[in-house]
């Protein structure tokens, strides 16, 4: 009987997880049409560069929390990919240490 | 001798080892993207000029691309699900069209690449579609991977189901992480070489 019910709960719990699964796609499909649109508004680059990462981060976001369960993950999985994430801040941020013709910032 | 922990989860860490294994190489994953994101910023900042990626790549074949890796990425949760659910024939179905739509995405590139040095456009003309070329190549070689894997599971390595499903359920979740690991690569490289 208990494992019916467990059985029934499990089944339950995945339903919902498919349910998730279409609207992160729909929501992914959404903000792809809206990248393409606003890249069609020409508008200034550090502008253009802003926008278009956000809406990057944000579906970016949207699979690494649902598709790759990220929001439900246990503490060494967190605990791995933020030591990840702040070797990544310093790799992106050595280039912003230059200059425009490559030298370092004094 | 048996691999240990492939269902059961260890005590310390709380997690089966085959996760932490994926979750280690996608960490390096990401050092190796970000190093190559890295140089296309300091090679952007550092040019006189940079084109608009749309006046030289093609964007409508792109946003296609992009909508055929995200729905690969859902096909390929469904198929994770489906055997969470015990149905086998929706997982083989669910990973059918995974693998597919990997193939779609990889022939729209052929086409695209092949065009480009039609028009003889190389990574050798100029520093943009050095780094284009660069990143787009290794990211289908990732699509490649990701595939060779998803095949084997779709074929040769399924036969593990009917010994241990809970092992082969956690093999699939382990290639899935990889593949949406793909996916999130290329929404990134699309905005970044495509629109900018």
């Amino acid at each position: 009987m208990s494992d019916t019910v467990e059985h029934v709960d499990h089944a339950v719990d995945i339903d919902r997880h498919v349910r998730i699964y279409i609207t992160v796609f729909v929501a992914l499909m959404a903000l792809t049409i809206i990248t393409v649109a606003i890249s069609r508004l020409h508008l200034p680059v550090p502008i253009a560069v802003t926008v278009a990462l956000l809406v990057a981060t944000v579906k970016g976001t949207l699979v690494a929390c649902y598709f790759m369960h990220l929001i439900s993950e246990k503490k060494l999985i967190y605990a791995v990919l933020g030591v990840t994430v702040a070797f990544f801040v310093v790799l992106l941020a050595l280039p912003v240490l230059t200059t425009s013709n490559g030298y370092w910032i004094h | 001798m048996d691999i240990p922990y492939t269902v059961e989860v260890r005590q310390d860490t709380g997690l089966i080892n085959g996760k932490i294994g994926i979750w280690l190489f996608l960490a390096s994953e990401v050092m190796l993207f970000g190093a190559l994101f890295a140089s296309y910023i300091l090679i952007r900042t550092g040019s006189q000029s940079w084109p608009r990626g749309d006046t030289i790549l093609n964007v409508p074949l792109a946003t296609i691309n992009t909508i055929v890796l995200i729905t690969s990425s859902v096909t390929m949760v469904m198929a994770w699900a489906s055997l969470m659910r015990r149905r086998f024939e929706t997982f083989r179905l669910y990973m059918g069209g995974t693998i597919l739509l990997g193939l779609v995405f990889l022939i729209i590139k052929f086409f695209e690449y092949s065009h480009k040095f039609e028009t003889g456009l190389y990574p050798s003309t100029n520093n943009f579609l050095a780094i284009y070329f660069t990143l787009t190549g290794l990211h289908g070689l990732h699509v490649i991977g990701g595939m060779a894997v998803n095949a084997y599971f779709w074929g040769p390595g399924a036969k593990l189901w009917k010994t241990n499903p809970e092992w082969f359920t956690n093999r699939v979740e382990h290639s899935g992480l990889f593949w949406h690991f793909v996916d999130l690569v290329w929404i990134f490289l699309f905005p970044t070489l495509y629109l900018l």
